[in-house]
């Protein structure tokens, strides 16, 4: 059945017909639709299942605050659940799927809780499952989980890409009806930089529906007049289809735009979240129809009045043929005279007030409607949509005084303003008796960076009623001087607040009237949540669930609140509302996320020779943002293997290893020895020149943070090495000592980590490829000893040559300029391939550190180890007075001589310990857990020694060598240990220096 | 979302160009100072409901670190200044106690 | 000499504005009490340019002088002159405080071409920046990030913009700008 309108429909183009399907059936609709108009159109008005009790239910609203058209969009990688049918415009090829029923929309199994919904009242979760405990994991839980949520979750990666945008201005307004065009054109004649936007497609809001008139001209004219006047000033920027999702300090604000929804296109992003910076933010957001808590009302054809006039009007879509409508204020009329005009059919309005006097009840009696004054609904019955309507005395119990039979009920309680956006960031609210709603109160605004309100609220969301008021609202509100637009005075009848209907329902119609559609609480859930003790508002939310749907209570929340000011004998604004947080409706993760996907989730830092990796097959390892090569593995050969291999031929004959990442700072000043003596434990200004030093950083909690190797460029500079992931924060950390307390102090410090391609050249031949290269440097031990460092020419190469080694072995770490990184990595293959020279990675640098007994930052500490228990004793200065972590290690618990100290470890069978394996003693502790004396902080399989190796740190480990200890494993059994000194490979050091 | 003038370059930083360093004028205590001391100096800290002195670095941005004085409450900036301090500049605590009067703040009001 | 090669050498793209690595750019950085007379004059001598006023970017002949913080200045110049100008600066500052070195290698360049408000609209999906001609005018410097890494921004003129960042992270950087301009995502905010 067709409820398409022969005629109307100032939205929709006749001419363009779109195709669609919904739940597998194929309908048509037109261009400017909305999927629900189109639905309605279709005439399906059952278009999902609540949440809780399944129940059947329909179209309610127009607009954002829909709770019950909420569709699983799209399929596969477009697939997208819980979308709002009335913001979801129609295109050719839209699939739609309801949500939360199983196995049909029509023919829903979980409707049984409908049945038992006497058993499942307010909090029936927290009540239900907190007994026997052993159910929670194994039945409770599941079952919850399995039954949460609305849509299902999409399994695909989505197809779609996102964008952010960044802007400033001067002026923000939020909402494109005629407030926020009125404040735009306000703000923008002053000078100001304005962009405006508009959630919907669409220019002007209700006011053309409503029929206003503005400056003597039809509302929709005046739109298009102003809309065409603001587009055409250099000053203002307008966007449709971007919403205001939220208001936060100083002036920023986040407007979510959907560029492709509408007509999908994937070489275009599909959102873009704009993140703006506004001097004055207005928001023109208007006002969400209130429902009424009558029984039945969540039956499918019950819907907002003004929502069945946009239908009517907008769409050309009659929602029904046979509309009761039912108000406590004049607008209800004006749905009534819409429908009647588009030649459909109303009994009766049902007008709460004991009077229905004023030009909007006398337009609706002289279009021949009747009215009936102080009557209400006291239910309305039908099996799975709307069927007979059952009027009362509105000040009554619920007496039904008459029956009438009808296919749609429009309500209308009365108008909130969408105080949302001015609530964000901290505006307050003042109840307005007058029409019974919350509106911003302009004496408590958010204030901004200079304390000043830098958010104005403008018309009908500012509390403003009619149309002239809201012009004037809004002209002030946008900061205009001069003549604001104007419309005539209107002659409007007070509305009567009605929170129950009939105002004296018994239990058995409050236990069917519905606040929160979504999440299915009803008037009784609230009632009892106060009996049982529930006063905040915040906490009968909770308890209720009231309002925590993906709708956010927007249709709910005041109606529920004046429910529990009742129960509680309070006045409304003595119990206040529940906090509006962003964003005002849910917007996509894709949004958030802006560009941040794929290649461009993360930046990866690479170094001149990490093309030759790659295409060399590195295993990769990511350090900090950096990509490492862990290995490279061989056609055929495990990763495992690949790092023995690389090992081995280090140790027996040359390694290659990119050291680029290392941290490189240059420290240079009068004062800066004087500095480094404080940034390091040990003594860098008695470095001589040419020589190298390794040294230990802490911080002033005393905790070792980073280490390196020092080298003394000249007189009054030093290089000092970092770590690959300590560099930025290095040097960050020492421009905050120099910055912030010894800011006298004449020290300048340089990061050059990048200006330099690093290569470690190690093993037994390591001089002998350098050599081969040529160049004007003496590489021999008598000209280069151990620890020292030299600058000249390699080959063609400007290179500066540090003789270090972190491996044990006779090594050169060579530093040039980046743009020769690779030239220079390939000229050191060259030379080295008569010694099978072999590019190593960090696995390969691990084992040989670890052999050698070198300290890992991050293995060996974990911000809470000193360098004393590392038995590094040796590199901290007892001649200093201070340095950055020295008194902290004075601290008693750093000198207890039960800390846990670094020693080798040496497994009994030869087999490697799992990382992160705990030695356990004997006995229990308090939580009846087994004691632990002690853990591993770096365990590898050694090549050299054909045997596990670990280091760990153990409780008074020095001074327990040769003992055993004890570690379990996981599943059972353990792992037997020696405590052995943590250098296991050359002790004496003989093969670095030579 | 703040914004904070870097006082150094004169650019009105988004907070994501900046990063927060806590609270601002701290005495470094070390070798010598009692536990008491160096406790305070370590751990201690103001958390006002209010008028607040704290260190920003413009990490995006010339890399100097530079002293807000905000509102913990309105998020009100009263003004930034170079870090190279003891103490917050006397115009700035003048302003401040034209705005909010009676604050106090540690020693300072 | 060997073969020096710029961070992502050749990369370009075309959508509503072109992104075109620079290739090697010298960089140096030059830190020292700009305020001194003696440090200024130095600097005039060796590069021939006067210290830019905050935040702004001086240029000369092949050379400009820019403003990075108030005791840094950036000197670019031809890659090949760059280690010549860092000992010609080391001499002539070394009655004063300073530290000069060579950070050429350490960067990565690109430019943006087009209409202004393009290669707007396609910075600013990446910065937070204030990017109103007002606020980064041409000849202006403006350190900030982009998306997730620092990096400095100027135009040359209102069709031409220079984005410096780290080497490393220049293949992002181009990646970032690249989908920031790509056809179908143009934004028109800016005019």
């Amino acid at each position: 059945m067709s409820h398409r309108l022969s005629t109307g429909g100032r939205l929709i183009d006749r001419s363009e017909r779109r195709s669609f399907r919904f739940n597998g059936k194929t309908m048509t609709g037109f261009a400017g639709d909305t999927l629900a108009a189109a639905l309605l159109g279709s005439g399906q008005t059952l278009v999902g299942r609540s949440f809780k009790y399944h129940r059947p239910r329909g179209i309610v609203t127009s607009g954002g605050e829909e709770p019950n058209a909420l569709m699983n969009l799209g399929t596969a990688k477009t697939f997208e659940p819980n979308a709002r049918a009335t913001t979801t415009e129609l295109f050719d090829g839209l699939t739609a799927e309801s949500q939360n029923h199983w196995p049909s929309l029509e023919f829903d199994v979980g409707e049984i809780n409908a049945k038992l919904s006497r058993f499942l009242p307010a909090g029936f979760y927290y009540k239900t499952f907190l007994w026997p405990r052993a159910f929670w994991k194994h039945v409770y839980e599941p079952v919850i989980r399995a039954s949460a949520g609305l849509g299902k979750a999409p399994r695909h990666r989505d197809a779609d890409h996102y964008e952010y945008m960044h802007v400033t201005t001067d002026v923000l307004v939020v909402g494109g009806g005629i407030a926020g065009l009125t404040a735009a054109k306000a703000a923008a004649v002053s000078g100001a930089e304005v962009m405006l936007v508009e959630q919907t497609a669409n220019w002007g809001g209700r006011a053309p529906v409503d029929g206003a008139v503005i400056d003597g001209q039809p509302a929709e004219d005046w739109v298009a007049a102003t809309v065409a006047e603001l587009e055409a000033m250099p000053n203002v920027r307008l966007r449709t289809r971007a919403m205001g999702a939220g208001v936060y300090d100083h002036g920023y604000s986040l407007v979510y735009e959907r560029l492709t929804d509408h007509a999908p296109d994937p070489s275009r992003p599909r959102h873009r979240l704009w993140k703006v910076r506004a001097g004055r933010i207005v928001t023109a957001t208007g006002s969400i129809e209130r429902p009424l808590s009558f029984a039945g009302n969540d039956l499918p054809g019950v819907m907002l009045a003004a929502a069945v006039r946009d239908y009517v009007v907008n769409y050309g879509v009659a929602p029904g043929k046979r509309t009761v409508v039912v108000t406590n204020n004049d607008d209800g009329y004006r749905t009534a005279l819409a429908l009647k005009e588009a030649g459909l059919e109303v009994p009766v309005v049902l007008d709460a007030r004991k009077q229905a006097t004023g030009p909007l009840a006398d337009a609706a009696r002289e279009a021949g409607i009747r009215v009936a004054a102080g009557r209400g609904i006291a239910k309305v019955t039908g099996k799975g949509k709307v069927e007979v309507v059952h009027i009362c005395d509105q000040a009554g119990a619920g007496a039904v005084v008459e029956e009438v039979r009808a296919d749609c009920v429009a309500m209308s309680g009365g108008w909130s303003p969408v105080v949302h956006l001015w609530s964000h960031c901290g505006g307050k609210l003042t109840w307005d008796d007058e029409n019974a709603c919350f509106r911003p109160d302009p004496d408590r605004a958010p204030t901004g960076a200079d304390g000043t309100p830098f958010v104005a609220a403008a018309g009908a969301a500012n509390g403003a009623v009619t149309t002239a008021e809201v012009l004037a609202d809004a002209w002030a509100a946008g900061g205009g001087s001069g003549e604001a637009p104007k419309a005539d005075a209107e002659d409007r009848q007070p509305m009567m607040p009605v929170w129950a209907m009939p105002a004296q329902a018994p239990y058995a119609l409050r236990a069917k009237s519905w606040l929160d559609f979504q999440n299915d609480v009803k008037v009784t859930d609230v009632e009892l949540a106060a009996r049982e003790g529930f006063q905040s508002v915040e906490h009968t939310k909770r308890y209720t669930t009231l309002g925590m749907a993906t709708d956010q209570g927007k249709l709910s929340n005041i109606n529920g609140l004046a429910v529990l000011a009742r129960e509680l004998g309070e006045d409304i604004p003595a119990v206040g509302t529940t906090t509006f947080r962003p964003p005002y409706t849910p917007i996509s993760m894709g949004a958030i996320g802006g560009e941040a996907r794929g290649e461009l989730f993360q930046p990866v830092r690479r170094t001149p020779i990490h093309d030759w990796h790659e295409e060399n097959g590195a295993h990769w390892e990511p350090v900090g943002h950096w990509r490492r090569p862990y290995a490279f593995p061989k056609e055929g050969e495990s990763t495992h293997d690949a790092v023995t291999r690389e090992v081995r031929a280090t140790r027996e004959r040359v390694g290659l290893l990119d050291a680029s990442t290392l941290g490189k700072l240059i420290v240079k000043g009068p004062d800066a020895g004087r500095f480094l003596d404080m940034l390091y434990t040990n003594m860098m200004s008695t470095l001589p020149v040419g020589k190298c030093r390794y040294g230990l950083m802490c911080t002033e909690n005393g905790f070792l943070t980073d280490d390196g190797v020092v080298a003394r460029l000249s007189d009054d500079a030093w290089l000092c090495h970092t770590t690959t992931g300590g560099a930025d924060r290095i040097h960050a950390h020492m421009e905050e000592w120099l910055q912030t307390e010894w800011w006298d102090w004449k020290v300048y410090v340089a990061n050059v980590t990048e200006q330099y391609a690093q290569v470690a050249v190690v093993g037994p031949k390591a001089r002998e490829v350098l050599q081969a290269l040529g160049g004007d440097m003496d590489l021999s031990k008598e000209a280069l000893p151990f620890m020292q460092w030299a600058e000249g020419r390699i080959g063609d190469f400007d290179a500066r040559v540090f003789r270090i080694s972190f491996s044990g072995e006779l090594s050169y770490e060579v530093a040039v300029p980046a743009s020769q990184g690779r030239a220079f990595w390939d000229a050191l293959l060259d030379a080295g391939r008569k010694h099978s020279i072999t590019p190593y990675g960090t696995e390969a640098l691990h084992v040989m550190r670890a052999e050698k007994g070198f300290i890992m930052i991050g293995d060996e500490t974990d911000g809470t180890v000193i360098p004393q228990d590392l038995g590094l004793n040796w590199a901290i200065s007892k001649k200093k007075e201070d340095y950055l972590g020295k008194r902290a290690q004075e601290r008693d618990h750093m000198t207890d001589p039960l800390r846990w100290k670094l020693v080798g470890l040496e497994t009994l069978d030869g087999s490697v310990i799992p990382d992160g394996a705990y030695a356990a003693e004997e006995g229990l502790n308090l939580n009846g857990q087994r004691k632990t004396e002690g853990r591993v902080t770096s365990t590898y399989y050694s090549p050299t020694l054909d045997r596990g190796i670990a280091m760990g740190l153990v409780e008074r480990g020095p001074d327990r060598m040769g003992e055993v200890i004890d570690f379990p494993l996981i599943g059972g059994g353990s792992v037997k240990a020696k405590i052995v000194s943590p250098v296991f490979y050359d002790p004496d050091g003989e093969k670095q220096n030579v | 979302m703040l914004i904070l003038d870097c006082p150094y370059c004169g650019i009105a930083c988004d907070e994501t160009e900046l990063s927060p360093g806590g609270e601002a004028h701290l005495t470094r205590f070390g070798p010598g100072s009692s536990e008491d001391e160096f406790e305070g100096y370590l751990f201690m800290r103001e958390n006002p409901r209010g008028v607040h002195f704290e260190r920003w670095r413009h990490a995006h941005g010339c890399g100097k670190w530079f002293h807000a004085a905000r509102d913990t409450m309105t998020m009100e900036v009263f003004g930034t200044y170079p870090a190279q301090t003891t103490e917050p500049p006397a115009e700035l605590r003048k302003t401040i106690s034209e705005k909010r009067p009676g604050w106090s703040w540690r020693d300072f009001s | 000499m060997s073969d020096r090669i710029s961070a992502l050498p050749g990369a370009a793209s075309s959508g509503s504005i072109r992104v075109e690595e620079a290739g090697l750019q010298g960089m140096v950085t030059i830190r020292g009490d700009l305020g001194d007379k003696g440090v200024s004059d130095a600097l005039k001598k060796v590069v021939g340019l006067t210290v830019p006023e905050k935040g702004q970017r001086g240029a000369g002949d092949g050379m400009a002088l820019l403003w990075m913080s108030p005791d840094e200045l950036m000197l670019t110049a031809a890659h090949s002159e760059a280690p010549d100008l860092v000992t010609k600066l080391g001499d002539a500052l070394s009655g004063h405080h300073h530290l000069v070195c060579n950070v050429s290698d350490a960067r990565a360049v690109f430019r943006l071409t087009g209409e202004g408000a393009a290669i707007r609209d396609a910075l600013a999906k990446l910065t937070p920046a204030d990017l109103r001609p007002s606020a980064l005018p041409v000849g202006m410097v403006r350190r900030t990030r982009l998306a997730q890494v620092a990096a400095a921004v100027w135009f040359e003129d209102e069709g031409t913009a220079t984005v410096v960042c780290f080497r490393s992270v220049a293949a992002y950087v181009f990646g970032l700008l690249a989908n920031a301009s790509k056809p179908g995502a143009e934004v028109g905010y800016f005019r």
